[in-house]
């Protein structure tokens, strides 16, 4: 009974959130004086072909940022530093791979492995700060993250290559042989192409792999473990310091593939005009899709759908394009009011029938709340 | 523990969401229906501006874009529609932007700055019977794109020779916005044209932040330390190329009594009055003027393509006068004016 109830509650809190938001828009909406219908009728039209493959490569990035967030988050770190941690990763794939020291595909191969290990050691970094000397990670990943900036900037200029009359920079362009060549959605002789980026299915095997990894490997019980109660973790023998440090590597590390698809897939050069801002984007994903890996790719793909509303909203409808920020700001409080909801009512409910059941003669009600079902309620 | 470190993350997103919501400022549609009202609204064009981050409203680059869109509004009565890039979006969310204003009908569009350069080659190949124009860019080589660029470094280089030879300590600043190529044109001519005037003056420079952080370009405050820092080091004139951070130079030099230069339109006309007086001058790009000679070809029925480069010789960069600080020197800066022109001086355009 619980458990279907729990399943049930388990859908309904994520709808109870977008209703809700659905409503707090629409009220923005209305005291902007915007048209709400129009704005609706705008966003829930049925995307063309081109826009769905937008859709889903913008998804497939901010899927990867929403994990490397979420593997620290298992662990009860936080780490803010993924925007610090892709840019100088795919700044650093980018030169690797625009070198082309290796043919082909095995170019590609190098420059994703040299990616990820350099997101690992620059998120190794808040690691080792906060094992060894107990550095808040919030504090140094968000710090760290005005170092990448600066140190990519220093070296692009090194690196760049700087077409004539041009005003924008770059590495050097990824040679042909090695990019990842897209799958495309919809042929079309002329007009745009719908195409979405080869990298998809590298996202996905990382999902799949991070969920292996979480839920089926003594490691993943571990560090989820440790994330609990890091009191037990030290009971059951596990190396706390050892598994801060080797969590935030893990998170760098998967941080490091986030620039990769647009990388390998669209730009072929990392540049001025390379997109900014995803890690920031990825922790509001982990957070709506629960570190759960198919729960982080719905809220990917709901990201990046709203995201796509922005242009049609402001060209055709002649909204601010802010109302998708604060749209995709509203839903990020909703779901995680709605599933605390969920959990106190869960807690409550357990506590009154483990009271009933401990004192089946004593008429007094359930005693007050107190957080022992916390953890099952989450995991 | 766990509950608090959600709840912070919580809040920590909600804040980033909304200050990306704040960061926009600018009514997009202030525009709107402008067209209808009106005298002589019967030329029917229906023209898209895409405007690079801050979009209307943020008193520089993209501000000087919708001048001579709204010139041309009144002028011709075309029909506008506006849309303006955000912090940290897509490749793909710049190509859409010109898609979705294709799909509707919008003809010509134009596309105010450098970021627009990759999607405004993709996307003018995939629509060939539509037309752009690119503001800012001289790469992207189709018939049905023009390219409208502006030789910044020739109009720094007469700016550079006014501090030159206003200046009382030999001491003369730089403060760019964002380390870009495009801002560095700025510094190069700017250290050229002091540099012509008195080979052993010491130029300092800045730059506010670096790529991919545009921050740089809407941070008053920080462009207030920037310039606060070249006066207390000697300097007693602060050149800025940095849009919105500029209203911190001009600050500076109010409060410790020095002077600025301002850049991109007439800040003399625009600037708070209370820091009009230290504005000895402005470097002038007029894209305002671009856009309304753009329009102005379209409304005749003819679409340009190629580059346009707006420099002296046509008036498309130059310095102001407003305020009348460097009318004393003005025979002096015409002297260099007519040499770069006749190319006997040559600026650098990278430092």
């Amino acid at each position: 009974m619980t458990r279907v109830l729990r399943a049930l509650l388990g859908l309904l809190a994520p709808l109870l959130a977008l209703v809700a938001a659905f409503v707090i828009t629409s009220l923005v909406l209305i005291s902007a004086g915007d048209p709400v219908g129009e704005v609706w009728s705008e966003i829930l039209q049925v995307p063309e072909t081109r826009n769905v493959a937008n859709i889903v490569n913008q998804a497939c990035v901010l899927y990867l940022s929403g994990l490397a967030v979420a593997v620290a988050f298992r662990m009860n770190l936080f780490n803010i530093g993924v925007d610090g941690q892709y840019r100088i990763a795919a700044f650093v794939g980018a030169v690797v791979a625009g070198e082309a020291w290796l043919p082909g595909y095995l170019n590609t191969a190098l420059a994703i492995v040299c990616a990820m290990a350099v997101g690992a050691l620059w998120a190794g970094i808040a690691g080792v700060l906060r094992a060894t000397r107990g550095v808040s990670e919030v504090i140094s990943t968000i710090m760290l993250n005005f170092i990448s900036t600066s140190v990519v900037a220093y070296l692009l200029r090194e690196a760049a290559v700087r077409e004539e009359g041009s005003n924008t920079i770059g590495t050097k362009e990824i040679p042909e042989g090695s990019r990842i060549g897209p799958i495309p959605l919809a042929a079309a002789d002329s007009g745009p192409t719908a195409e979405i980026y080869g990298f998809v299915v590298l996202a996905v095997l990382a999902g799949v792999a991070y969920w292996f990894v979480m839920s089926r490997t003594r490691f993943g019980f571990d560090l989820r473990a440790t994330g609990q109660s890091t009191t037990a973790a030290v009971a059951s023998g596990i190396n706390v310091r050892r598994m801060t440090i080797i969590t935030m590597m893990l998170s760098g590390a998967v941080a490091g593939l986030v620039g990769l698809p647009i990388l390998f897939g669209e730009a072929y050069s990392y540049g001025s005009t390379f997109q900014s801002g995803l890690g920031f984007a990825g922790i509001a994903i982990a957070l709506l899709g629960r570190n759960n890996p198919v729960g982080i790719a719905l809220a990917a793909l709901l990201f990046a759908f709203l995201e796509e509303q922005s242009n049609p909203l402001q060209i055709l409808v002649g909204v601010s394009p802010e109302i998708v920020a604060i749209t995709q700001g509203v839903i990020v409080l909703t779901v995680v009011i709605s599933y605390e909801v969920v959990r106190r009512f869960l807690t409550r409910r357990e506590q009154s029938r483990v009271a009933k059941a401990e004192r089946p003669a004593d008429p007094a009600g359930p005693a007050d709340p107190a957080p022992t079902q916390d953890q099952e309620a989450r995991a | 523990m766990r509950r608090s470190s959600t709840t912070l993350a919580a809040l920590f997103s909600a804040s980033i969401l909304a200050l990306t919501a704040c960061g926009g400022g600018g009514d997009d549609t202030a525009s709107d229906g402008g067209s209808d009202s009106e005298g002589g609204s019967d030329s029917g064009l229906k023209v898209g501006l895409a405007y690079d981050v801050g979009g209307r409203g943020d008193q520089s680059f993209n501000d000087s874009a919708a001048a001579g869109l709204d010139q041309a509004i009144e002028e011709y009565g075309i029909d506008p529609q506006e849309s303006a890039a955000e912090d940290g979006e897509s490749e793909s969310a710049r190509e859409e932007r010109l898609r979705t204003f294709v799909d509707a009908g919008y003809d010509p569009i134009i596309a105010v700055g450098f970021a627009y350069e990759a999607a405004v080659a993709k996307v003018a190949e995939e629509f060939p019977d539509s037309h752009f124009a690119i503001i800012d860019s001289e790469t992207v080589e189709a018939d049905n794109v023009a390219n409208l660029v502006f030789a910044e470094e020739e109009g720094s280089f007469l700016v550079g020779a006014a501090a030159a030879l206003k200046t009382e300590t030999d001491n003369v600043g730089f403060v760019g916005g964002v380390e870009t190529p495009l801002i560095q044109k700025f510094e190069a001519g700017y250290i050229a044209g002091a540099e012509a005037v008195n080979p052993d003056i010491e130029v300092q420079s800045t730059y506010l932040t670096q790529i991919p952080d545009f921050s740089g370009f809407a941070d008053p405050a920080r462009g207030k330390t920037a310039a606060e820092g070249m006066f207390d080091g000697g300097a007693d004139i602060v050149y800025h190329a940095a849009g919105g951070s500029g209203g911190g130079v001009f600050e500076a030099a109010a409060e410790s009594d020095n002077l600025a230069i301002g850049v991109d339109s007439d800040q003399y006309e625009t600037a708070d009055p209370s820091v009009q007086d230290v504005i000895m001058t402005s470097m002038l790009k007029n894209i305002d003027v671009a856009v309304f000679e753009y329009l102005t070809a379209v409304n005749d029925g003819e679409f340009p393509s190629g580059i346009t480069r707006y420099d002296l010789s046509v008036d498309g960069v130059g310095y102001s006068t407003s305020g009348g600080q460097v009318d004393d020197i003005a025979d002096e800066l015409d002297e260099y004016k007519q040499q770069i022109i006749d190319g006997e001086v040559e600026v650098p355009s990278a430092p």
